[in-house]
């Protein structure tokens, strides 16, 4: 399909506290190109991550339209986002996330247990991701007996292990040492550039926004500049 | 996209894994419920058992006062005379003791018809026409046979915790004749013979505990019976005549309204369970609400994490349902060997199983669904800033 993956036009999102509104997007207009790696800076508050969740189904928007490869998604039913996420969005957090109950082959597996695979064709998937993200040594590992840095690959390869259209990332650094944080984002830059995923990373580390093709400033629900 | 069942499997499984010893001890509880929903099933249906098996064209007849009173002889010819019943038999509580005074055997003194009647009691008819034939013989059921090893053509000496023999003598001799086999029936009772029984007795004499009587016509049994307590009205000895299934259930009823105490034990420990697993369940996704968040965040739909979290709750009480069943199955088997003289019926009836199969669900459901519901409800944004 042709043009921006994301279309976003008059973003608005409004919370309520008792009878006060809180504004922290206003009327946002953004277009974020195939293959493109945004990264999203701005002060706390400034509403980097609710533009994140809104971009990923997870939060309604108060008005405007997100459109996303063609998909209006303030228009879809809860199943119907459900199954959209599944399809079409990797989510990457910064405290990684993972099911400490499952092995990071569990873990990466978990998103394909929605599809119609069948048990060896989804380890064998996850057995690919972990190998990309250079953990085939840890499949066997709970959460509990790896590194953050490691902890953060899993995240990464359960959030490619369905190849979607769009990762989203809120953080993914922010609890990682140097070295571990650089591995990180050598492997978006990979994933960028080698394999055309189009990346949305909020980030307060400006070396990890240094990474992306474009910097989105927000300042109070808006976008104050751009950089790249 | 519709998850697969069980596609959540690992997931469930990991689940359960987190708290082990939470676990263990919810399933503990659970197991104690199922267990005592066994036992008192069980002791329901030995004490029961004879309701169940009761005749629908027998009558009973006893002394109005009291079942321990006599009534004269004649009462047994009157009543058998009587055009609406086949036939007739008389029945007396004897006390029986063998060896063991502390041992109380089920013996009666029978006259001859009382094989007639109960033609489940298989003797076969050489066995009873040896016993008709031998005053001092004796029709033992095959389990109480076993116990004491006893063996057609033995001779042992029966006591009585009542009667005293005329002669001084400390025993009645009576003859084994017959081994009797029953399907439902307890096999522990030893018949002695009425005439045998009556001519040596101190006191009591010419006196009969019941009658039983099988009717012709079983649509008869509510005008017969009046018809016979009608004869002996305003006599000395009144008698009250029902049907064999309410004797039986008055007996049981001399205990206690065993299923109003069944019902009211069980529905308390349930009610129990139901908080303790509850708790348990709502604490597990207290816990887990940042994970199941990642799970929607994934894709997994709001039914998916709703059924994640009931099946979770099932599997805990299915687990501590069929532990504490079986636990009480194999109580059950081993403790009626030891209570087979006094509840031969000692056993969880098929109904208790489908009862306690239907409590697991209800359990599963009723503890997991304000958490499940919980779960469904849960706003990903929300619950992904508590992580």
């Amino acid at each position: 399909m042709d043009g921006p993956l994301v279309e976003v036009r008059g973003l608005t999102k409004e919370y309520r506290r008792g009878d006060e509104v809180v504004p922290v997007l206003a009327g946002l207009d953004l277009s974020i190109a195939r293959g493109d790696y945004v990264a999203l800076m701005g002060p706390s508050g400034s509403g980097k991550s609710t533009l994140l969740n809104l971009l990923g189904g997870l939060d309604q928007p108060t008005a405007g339209e997100i459109r996303i490869d063609g998909v209006s998604i303030g228009e879809l039913g809860s199943n119907e986002l459900a199954a959209w996420r599944a399809r079409s969005v990797g989510f990457i957090f910064q405290m990684y996330n993972l099911l400490p109950v499952l092995t990071a082959e569990q873990n990466v597996e978990l998103p394909l247990l929605l599809t119609s695979l069948s048990k060896p064709e989804r380890l064998a998937r996850a057995r690919a991701a972990l190998a990309l993200v250079g953990l085939s040594d840890r499949a066997r590992h709970r959460p509990r007996e790896l590194s953050g840095g490691q902890e953060q690959r899993v995240g990464i390869a359960r959030a490619i292990v369905t190849d979607p259209l769009l990762l989203l990332c809120d953080e993914p650094t922010g609890d990682l040492d140097r070295k571990a944080g650089d591995a990180v984002l050598d492997l978006f830059d990979a994933l960028n550039r080698e394999a055309g995923k189009t990346i949305v990373m909020v980030t307060h580390d400006p070396r990890a926004a240094a990474r992306a093709r474009r910097i989105l400033h927000l300042e109070k629900g808006v976008l104050a500049r751009e950089e790249g | 996209m519709a998850v697969a069942p069980f596609a959540l499997l690992p997931l469930l499984g990991g689940s359960l894994r987190r708290h082990r010893l939470r676990l263990a001890f919810t399933i503990a509880s659970i197991l104690i419920a199922f267990l005592l929903f066994g036992l008192l099933a069980a002791v329901r249906n030995a004490l029961t058992a004879g309701v169940e098996v009761a005749g629908q064209d027998r009558l009973i007849t006893t002394n109005k006062v009291s079942i321990i009173q006599g009534m004269p002889r004649a009462y047994f010819t009157r009543i058998g005379s009587l055009a609406a019943v086949r036939r007739s038999a008389s029945l007396n509580w004897f006390g029986g003791i063998y060896q063991d005074p502390h041992v109380q055997l089920v013996v009666f003194a029978v006259s001859d018809a009382y094989f007639d009647i109960y033609r489940d009691l298989q003797l076969g008819p050489a066995g009873l026409a040896t016993w008709r034939a031998d005053r001092t013989g004796a029709i033992v059921g095959d389990g109480i046979a076993k116990r004491y090893g006893w063996k057609v053509g033995d001779t042992v000496p029966m006591k009585s915790n009542i009667y005293r023999r005329k002669d001084g003598a400390g025993a009645w001799p009576v003859k084994i004749t017959a081994i009797y086999h029953s399907e439902n029936q307890d096999p522990n009772t030893v018949f002695l013979h009425y005439a045998y029984y009556n001519e040596t007795v101190t006191f009591g004499v010419d006196s009969v505990g019941w009658v039983i009587s099988q009717l012709k016509d079983p649509t008869t049994v509510e005008t017969t019976s009046r018809a016979v307590d009608a004869m002996f009205a305003n006599s000395r000895t009144e008698t009250k005549t029902s049907t064999e299934k309410a004797v039986a259930q008055s007996f049981a009823n001399q205990i206690g309204n065993i299923g109003a105490i069944l019902t009211f034990v069980v529905s308390a420990v349930f009610f129990a369970m139901l908080l303790v697993t509850a708790n348990t369940m709502a604490q597990s996704v207290r816990e887990r609400t940042p994970e199941l968040a990642v799970l929607k965040t994934l894709g997994f739909t709001d039914n998916a994490v709703l059924t994640l979290v009931l099946a979770e709750s099932l599997l805990v009480t299915l687990v501590g349902g069929v532990l504490g069943l079986g636990t009480a199955t194999l109580a059950t088997a081993a403790l009626g060997a030891s209570l087979k003289s006094f509840l031969p019926f000692f056993q969880i009836p098929p109904l208790a199983y489908l009862q306690a199969a239907l409590y697991v669900l209800a359990l599963g459901v009723a503890a997991g669904v304000v958490p499940a519901v919980a779960a469904m409800r849960l706003q990903i944004v929300t619950a992904l800033r508590t992580s």
